[in-house]
């Protein structure tokens, strides 16, 4: 099983076979990296390996001769993309610290256990190609807002709102936005597609929008974009 | 001294009582209101009367750690039906609330293995289950006739 040291391709562990991870291997696989995908569930698995094949493994990830079989000893990523955000954070905890593993993404689901990542020292390590990656999820979030990406280093964040039917911001264009400062839209999900929003283009209640964002300006910004009132917002108290 | 006991199932709940009748403080924390009910067993009193603190929570909240005493504990005993939680709590009141000593409950050999070796002080039952069952079945295959390894 051993392949020796040198790679050309980097080879990437994913755990976790909802949409996101799903949708993160067939995107790394299309860019030409080799990829495997864990799922612990034994029906999800089965949907799974019809399109995936041999690259998904069925198993437990925070079991550590799951992670072993999947070949972890020679990953230059995992990325921990589960509904569970204990499994995210001992996985990342034991590719990190037991096997060496030099990048590690963690999906936090609850911003409150965004402490607990930090605290562990599981980082999300983030990229351009995760930004645009993440577009593709297309989890619509039972809650207003959602935490994508928390870059507490950089003080920076990423969230993913849902325009409320009578949002102040309905039926304006962009440019005539007052966003809050420090806050920056970077994208629009509207009937299943994401693009890039323009001047021109007019918000519409519905569309869910990716911001970009200082954490101190989170309040403003979504009384701003206007969730409805009652939608239950989960965030980490300040 | 005061015991944080997060999880109370069998274990946490005999533990709790245990440790409440030797004199010591003992505070659980659970998510289930009902294990509450488990603490009382074979009691005269309840929980409360008896000296005991229960709280309502998990051990990923800190406000409910915070209620129920963590920063006051001076041991802390991870015990859910949870490997993960127990790994993660037991960090949380290791490294955010440096409790002095903390013992984590974990199922997996390996993980306890591993974990035990980053510091983290373990109990695997399975561990001492493969060991307890090892070393019955060696005793009763030495007091058997050999009959099985004739002509090996």
């Amino acid at each position: 099983m051993d392949n020796g040291g040198s790679r050309e391709r980097d080879y990437m562990l994913i755990v976790g076979a909802g949409k996101v991870g799903w949708n993160l291997t067939r995107e790394l696989i299309d860019k030409g990296n080799e990829v495997t995908l864990i799922e612990a569930d034994r029906e999800r698995y089965l949907t799974v390996e019809q399109e995936l094949e041999h690259r998904v493994l069925y198993g437990d990830a925070s079991e550590l001769w799951v992670l072993e079989r999947a070949g972890i000893g020679r990953a230059s990523m995992v990325i921990a993309v589960t509904g569970d955000d204990e499994d995210n954070l001992l996985i990342c905890q034991v590719a990190k610290d037991k096997y060496g593993v030099d990048r590690v993404i963690a999906r936090v689901n609850n911003p409150r256990n965004r402490q607990h990542f930090e605290l562990l020292g599981v980082k999300p390590y983030v990229s351009a190609t995760d930004l645009i990656l993440r577009l593709i999820e297309r989890e619509v979030p039972r809650y207003g807002l959602v935490h994508l990406l928390d870059l507490a280093d950089a003080k920076i964040e990423i969230i993913d709102l849902l325009i409320g039917e009578h949002a102040p911001v309905v039926g304006k264009r962009v440019d005539e936005l007052e966003m809050p400062k420090g806050s920056l839209l970077i994208s629009v999900l509207r009937d299943g597609t994401g693009f890039v929003p323009t001047a021109d283009t007019t918000l519409t209640a519905g569309d869910e929008v990716l911001a970009v964002l200082d954490p101190r300006v989170e309040d403003e910004l979504t009384q701003y974009l206007g969730v409805d009132e009652g939608t239950a917002i989960d965030r980490t108290p300040s | 001294m005061l015991i944080l006991i997060v999880g109370c199932g069998r274990v946490g709940s005999s533990l709790a009582r245990t440790m409440l009748a030797d004199g010591h403080q003992v505070s659980c924390l659970d998510e289930d209101p009902d294990s509450h009910a488990r603490l009382e067993l074979g009691l005269d009193s309840s929980w409360e009367d008896a000296g005991g603190q229960f709280t309502v929570g998990t051990g990923l909240e800190l406000d409910a750690l915070l209620t129920a005493g963590i920063e006051d504990a001076d041991v802390f005993v991870a015990s859910t039906n949870g490997d993960n939680t127990n790994i993660v709590i037991a960090q949380i009141a290791q490294l955010r609330f440096r409790v002095e000593t903390v013992i984590t409950r974990i199922l997996d050999p390996y993980r306890a293995e591993w974990y035990e070796k980053q510091g983290l002080r373990t109990i695997c039952p399975t561990r001492t289950a493969i060991e307890m069952l090892e070393h019955d079945l060696k005793e009763i295959a030495a007091a058997r006739p050999q009959e099985a390894y004739d002509g090996g």
